[in-house]
């Protein structure tokens, strides 16, 4: 008889627990976003998908097409071409392609590059209707179109 | 001859059906199946049938250079990608004979004990949604949350974070982190209590838990399953302890135990593992040494042929790599033991007889990332 009844009273003061919880944390800061109004702002060391680093100088990029990156790819999806300028000591990129429906983000080919020509994007808001627009991004083309330096 | 099954003599209690649970079930957590032979609400038999998200880990790392296999190892159990980059960097390491830094070592059980935590709410929040309690999951997500921001600062990756190299980290940790850290440990030794008086003292919870879903230490051993599910059967094995690696052997913690080997036992195992870990974070950062981050590793690594192996503890249990090498770039044998798998092993024998709303729980209890059985 007795144990249905202290049951009823520890379940009783379980919940009276619980409750008191949950009251108490309506008081405490707001610790959500509210998406997509506000957002936050990525961290420094956020790996994006890479892109190609201006120069500040020239406005254009340091890659030498040595194929570093291409060799320590992990996925296969880079695919660099250069040419050698007259008048230049090494070779400077024409086509910069990155297919990032294959690229796992691992960093690999911006640790890798002997000039420092790759930067992580902060993007993180991606989203197309045409799979073409991630298979193949032209990252020199990205690079001429970018405003800032 | 055909037998056809002849129903008008069967009684009620010897008929017996086949029920699935899953592929796609959301108390699987995954794409995990589980056949079940039911008599009404009792479980006769289980099995399981697994493979639907096999990726070929152990062969994918079987045709690239040693270091291209790194961003899979954040990607086999998505929850401890700390502790299974952290197994994978301290094979080829012991291969090619690479010192690491004593302050990368440090790091990396700093990094690692974080992500045990990460781990540990995760299953906290999912298991009690398995259990039909959906509040406490956004308790654990809001602490869970801030480790995350703070290893995304760090690493540049929220979940799959490829942090460590072959001799040592990718870059070093900073003082934000640090102190971010410390912040945390304040912060969270109280939420601890909180979680202790919504959840584990809550009533609802212990009847759901205590005495349901029996996993003696024999049944562990004879499956091989490791982590919280032996530590909650009374057997105090830990590979930080018992086959010590890093800088494990420097720091004091203690294995905390449960002898009943129930539900409830692996759910006060993880509970208590997350207040050493925190005692892990603090010593660390309290040692934390100066110096290089990174050892002197030549660019094409061939590591000496051989067969190396190594384990750690990870969230689930023991994980442990075994490569052969050839003496080539490219590794001969990838072979990855993976917690989950054994752990999971045990759910054929340890659900008979139970009624189908226990056995999900007792699965609950398990902490299954089905990725991690697959591979």
């Amino acid at each position: 008889m007795k144990a249905p009844f202290n049951e009823v009273i520890s379940g009783f003061v379980s919940l009276l627990t619980g409750m008191g919880i949950t009251l108490g944390q309506l008081f405490r800061p707001i610790v959500t976003v509210q998406y997509p109004h506000q957002t936050l702002t990525m961290p420094k060391r956020f790996r994006g998908h890479i892109l190609l680093k201006k120069e500040p100088t020239t406005g254009k990029s340091t890659c030498v097409a040595c194929d570093l990156c291409v060799k320590a790819c992990p996925s296969d999806c880079i695919l660099v071409e250069g040419e050698k300028k007259p008048g230049e000591k090494r070779k400077s990129v024409t086509l910069f392609e990155l297919d990032y429906t294959k690229c796992s983000l691992c960093g690999a080919c911006v640790e890798v590059c002997p000039v420092d020509a790759l930067e992580y994007s902060r993007a993180y808001n991606l989203a197309s209707t045409s799979k073409q627009e991630y298979k193949v991004m032209d990252l020199v083309k990205r690079l001429e179109d970018s405003k800032h330096p | 001859m055909l037998k056809v099954l002849d129903t008008s003599h069967s009684t009620g209690p010897q008929e017996t059906f086949v029920l699935n649970l899953g592929p796609q079930h959301p108390a699987t957590h995954g794409v995990l199946r589980v056949k079940l032979t039911m008599d009404g609400e009792f479980i006769t038999n289980a099995e399981i049938v697994c493979g639907y998200i096999h990726r070929e880990h152990e062969k994918m790392g079987e045709n690239r250079k040693w270091d291209q296999f790194l961003p899979n190892t954040s990607r086999i159990d998505y929850l401890s990608a700390m502790m299974y980059t952290h197994a994978y960097v301290a094979v080829v390491e012991k291969a090619a004979g690479i010192q690491v830094p004593r302050r990368a070592e440090y790091v990396r059980v700093l990094t690692s004990e974080m992500n045990r935590i990460t781990s540990h709410l995760l299953w906290w929040g999912a298991f009690l949604i398995d259990l039909g309690g959906l509040t406490p999951m956004l308790y654990a997500f809001d602490d869970r949350e801030m480790v995350l921001d703070l290893l995304e600062a760090l690493t540049g990756a929220r979940l799959t974070f490829c942090y460590y190299r072959f001799g040592g980290l990718c870059d070093d940790v900073t003082d934000d982190f640090l102190t971010g850290t410390r912040k945390f440990v304040k912060h969270f030794r109280p939420r601890l209590k909180i979680f202790r008086r919504l959840v584990t003292d809550n009533i609802i919870v212990r009847k759901r838990l205590e005495d349901l879903g029996h996993v003696p230490a024999e049944m562990c051993r004879k499956y091989g399953a490791t982590g919280p599910m032996i530590r909650g059967a009374g057997v105090a094995y830990d590979v930080r302890r018992a086959e010590p690696y890093s800088v494990y052997p420097e720091l004091e913690f203690d294995i905390p135990t449960q002898p009943a080997g129930d539900n409830m036992a692996r759910y006060l195992v993880r509970m208590a593992e997350m207040e050493q870990s925190l005692r892990i974070i603090e010593q660390t950062l309290d040692k934390m040494p100066d110096g290089p981050f990174m050892a002197k590793v030549p660019r094409i690594l061939r590591p000496p042929a051989g067969d190396y192996v190594f384990a750690v503890e990870s969230a689930r249990g023991r994980f442990e790599v075994r490569v052969v090498s050839s003496g080539k770039e490219i590794p001969h044998r990838v072979r990855l033991r993976s917690p989950c798998f054994c752990n999971l092993s045990v759910f054929e024998e340890a659900c008979r007889g139970m009624l189908l709303a226990d056995a999900l729980a007792l699965m609950g209890s398990i902490d299954l990332v089905i990725p991690d059985i697959d591979r």
